[in-house]
């Protein structure tokens, strides 16, 4: 079931100064939530993914387009009905933005406050909430004395309050160092796991998108250049941002010094072949050769080889990864047990030489 | 000496109304002012209700208002004070005289300091459903309560000095009883006595806010 829908949303700010050309942050843009899933915008700085978070829940409205949060068109809304949909949509940010003259109990209150909900019945949510995030010994401290991950798991105590259906991540963890980033994301597929919430995070981070998203959409010049499942999309990126973004967490192919090393070390031939699971990578990708289909075939044309680099990525449960491999042996046995893996095992750069 | 020794009844009396003018020019400039000052930080461009037109014309009354000496206000707005029934001199009129004086004071010193408050916190309430007028008048002011009460402190002390002014037209207090008994009848005395007093009412003022603020900034 789709909760997030938005179509064909353009929003337009004002130019900055008096003689400038308007600035459109959020080009023509499309993309769906389905209830349940997270789902990671990705994109430089300037992309668009801040506005388009914005643009769900109405803290911003578009140009042109519309927005519809369970099937219900939200650009039409009136403020007093928006709301009564925030209270719905909870969101984080990468500097907290926690009230720093309210205690971490009354942080977490707010949104319960707002809703009006009765007394006793905040303290208790507020009590459970804490202890979701293990920071119920802080209920009284106050938001400079705690750390960054403290901090931001208030954060997520205060987004979760009215148990929303949608969480909303403005680079939740772009401020936090690396443990505490993983210790973030793990609280964060908690909140999907274990509460059915709907997570929307941007980020320009991939590492953030390989840990917590199932879906992804690449954005660049406020445009989505590239999206689909987050396997498919990192074992096979299309457009060259998304791989420079795949590059930065997944090294497996040799380029520029490395390759020369490797090119002066070995003799013979180098390749380098993309290997699966066995499943399909890419949305229109043929099924992958696994490792072991790859040196049988190798060996059965009595070619000598040798893995000189290379990595396997677990993917949600899914493999995919490249091998480069330095073939020694008959230069016609070479070639043909090349042309036999390639048949099966797409190859991804060759360097023949010698 | 000796004339001052019988003038002390009358230095408690006019520190008496001093403290009186002082306290309520502050109740009245010092609420007219919040809300001007609240008016200017939520109208500006950006803001929780931008309006051009609105932030425009209070920032040039302000504007006009704010570089006016207070001694030439003070005779300024007499023609106001005596056109809704209050005399020219006197305590009544200094309150009236300091009020105006003070409320473009605190407008500006209030909504300086609400602008310190990160817009990021804002959008957190605002992302919660909170809404603009909640934020604006109960989480703002709570937000930025230590700067404020800074600012407040600051312009008590600016209070006690145009109080002292507007003895020049028989406003009563310190600023009188200084130019009455003191100037005028050659006592530098009698003067001095009044600038002490001035003297422990700023201080005690300017400990009592700064320990407030410490309080409620928790440092």
């Amino acid at each position: 079931m789709t909760l997030i829908r938005l179509t064909g949303v353009t929003k337009t700010f004002p130019p900055s100064s008096k003689d400038g050309a308007p600035v459109v942050a959020v080009d023509d843009v499309s993309l769906t939530v389905a209830a349940g899933d997270v789902c990671g915008i990705i994109g430089y700085s300037g992309a668009g993914k801040s506005t388009v978070l914005r643009l769900v829940n109405a803290l911003e409205t578009p140009t042109a387009g519309t927005v519809e949060i369970d099937g219900r068109d939200i650009t039409r809304l009136r403020e007093r009905e928006l709301r009564a949909l925030r209270g719905d949509i909870g969101m984080i940010f990468q500097q907290f933005n926690l009230f720093d003259s309210r205690t971490v109990a009354k942080n977490v209150a707010y949104p319960l406050e707002v809703a009006r909900r009765p007394r006793a019945e905040i303290a208790a949510r507020v009590d459970e909430l804490l202890r979701f995030v293990g920071l119920a010994d802080k209920a009284g401290s106050y938001p400079e004395q705690l750390s960054g991950g403290q901090k931001q798991r208030v954060g997520i105590a205060r987004a979760l309050a009215t148990s929303p259906r949608i969480l909303l991540a403005d680079e939740a963890t772009s401020a936090l160092d690396p443990d505490t980033t993983q210790e973030v994301l793990a609280l964060l597929k908690r909140v999907n796991d274990e509460l059915g919430v709907t997570i929307l995070v941007i980020t320009h981070e991939m590492d953030v998108i390989r840990t917590l998203a199932d879906r992804v959409v690449v954005m660049e010049d406020g445009r989505i250049i590239e999206s689909g499942d987050v396997f498919d999309v990192l074992s096979s990126p299309q457009h060259a941002a998304t791989r420079r973004f795949v590059a930065s967490i997944i090294e497996d192919v040799p380029s520029g010094a490395q390759l020369r090393t490797l090119r002066d070390r070995h003799p013979g031939r180098i390749v380098t072949l993309q290997i699966g699971d066995g499943g399909q990578i890419g949305a229109d990708g043929a099924g992958s050769a696994t490792q072991a289909d790859v040196f049988a075939a190798l060996a059965a044309h009595g070619v000598r080889f040798e893995l000189v680099h290379g990595g396997i990525n677990d993917i949600r449960g899914r493999v995919f990864g490249h091998l480069t491999l330095a073939l020694a042996g008959e230069p016609d046995a070479v070639q043909q047990a090349i042309d036999a893996v390639s048949a099966f095992a797409p190859l991804i750069e060759e360097d023949a030489r010698g | 000496m000796d004339r001052l020794i019988d003038l002390l009844p009358d230095l408690w009396e006019a520190t008496a109304e001093t403290l009186y003018v002082v306290s309520l020019s502050l109740v009245f400039g010092g609420i007219a002012g919040l809300f001007v000052g609240l008016a200017l930080y939520a109208t500006r461009p950006g803001s929780l209700f931008p309006n051009r037109f609105l932030f425009g014309t209070l920032n040039v009354v302000v504007n006009f208002f704010r570089p006016i000496p207070f001694v030439i206000l003070l005779a300024a707005v007499q023609p106001l004070a005596r056109a809704v029934g209050i005399p020219g001199i006197g305590p009544v009129f200094g309150i009236f005289a300091i009020t105006i004086a003070s409320l473009f004071a605190i407008s500006r010193i209030v909504e300086q300091n609400l602008l310190t408050v990160r817009p990021g916190v804002i959008e957190a309430a605002r992302a919660t459903g909170a809404s603009r007028s909640r934020i604006l008048l109960r989480l703002l002011p709570r937000e930025a309560l230590g700067p404020l009460i800074l600012g407040y402190t600051f312009i008590v002390v600016a209070l006690v000095d145009m109080t002292a002014i507007a003895g020049a037209v028989a406003a009563g207090g310190l600023g009188e009883f200084a130019i009455v008994y003191g100037f005028k009848q050659f006592n530098p005395w009698v003067t001095w006595a009044a600038v002490l007093v001035i003297i422990v009412i700023v201080q005690v003022v300017q400990f009592l806010g700064n320990a407030l603020a410490r309080r409620v900034l928790r440092r």
